[in-house]
């Protein structure tokens, strides 16, 4: 049956959403958590998509994966405290390069994104159903 | 011999699957939408038609399970990704997607609709027939 297929287009498209969303939540979460100037702390995380297809004899119907996950190379962000203890001899202690307005940016289209897979999955199922009442009344 | 009743249901049959067909592929592009490089597909729908009912009541597709088997004629019409092509789009982004979200949900609750028509239409001729059969009694 070819419509069972947007249900798996529709739900590989949600989990690669939620990880996405994954990625943003782990972001805000450490976007305050200080290390040593010299590195080794936190790096902003961006999840990349793939297209991937459901099977040799529908080769119309691509599904979406997680390919993997980059780190972001920018340098840590700098900040002036030397009583922190984590500051270095010229009172400079680094914050991962966490941009928050990018991840709000990320959460807002990675929760769209999601709503409307979620939409499609909805439209789906209401397809396949008025599909199994043809005979009846 | 084909009878009326036939080729209605083998026209409502064939657009039906290609309805479904076209509904896979917007959400394929649906749940592409974030996907890099993924270029956004349709299916050309009048030439898939003319070529699924070209080919009813011809002969009947058969998969084959060897290389040495011979091709037993599959029907044109639903050869694996025939009558797909790419959109034309209006504002390609930086990552080289091409999906435009908002013409994609539009065309995918246009298919929806058209879907349900199909269906309406399978329901009444099954009714017409039921009426038919009973007239008798």
């Amino acid at each position: 049956m070819s419509m069972n297929n947007v249900f798996h287009i529709a739900a590989s498209a949600l989990t690669a959403q939620s990880m996405r969303l994954n990625a943003v939540a782990s972001n805000l979460a450490n976007a305050d958590s200080a290390h040593a100037s010299t590195g080794g702390g936190y790096k902003a995380k961006q999840v990349v998509f793939q297209a991937v297809g459901l099977g040799k004899t529908t080769p119309w119907a691509q599904g979406v994966r997680m390919k993997e996950v980059v780190e972001d190379q920018r340098p840590s962000r700098l900040v002036y405290d030397p009583k922190h203890p984590l500051a270095d001899p010229k009172g400079y202690v680094a914050y991962p390069n966490v941009d928050p307005v990018e991840e709000m940016v990320n959460m807002i289209s990675a929760s769209r994104s999601y709503q409307t897979n979620a939409e499609v999955m909805t439209t789906a199922r209401n397809l396949l159903q008025r599909t199994l009442a043809i005979t009846q009344n | 011999m084909p009878s009326k009743i036939d080729k209605e249901l083998a026209f409502i049959q064939s657009a039906l699957n290609l309805r479904a067909r076209r509904q896979e592929i917007l959400a394929s592009n649906i749940a592409n939408s974030d996907t890099p490089n993924y270029k956004a597909r349709d299916l050309d729908f009048r030439a898939a038609l003319a070529s699924a009912m070209g080919a009813v009541g011809g002969s009947v597709a058969l998969t084959k399970t060897s290389a040495r088997h011979l091709d037993a004629g599959a029907s044109s019409g639903q050869a694996a990704g025939a009558h797909v092509k790419f959109r034309a789009t209006v504002q390609p982004s930086l990552d080289g997607n091409t999906v435009d979200p908002d013409v994609e949900r539009a065309h995918f609750t246009e298919n929806a609709l058209n879907y349900q028509f199909l269906v309406d239409r399978a329901t009444s001729t099954f009714r017409t027939l039921g009426r038919a059969l009973e007239s008798g009694r």
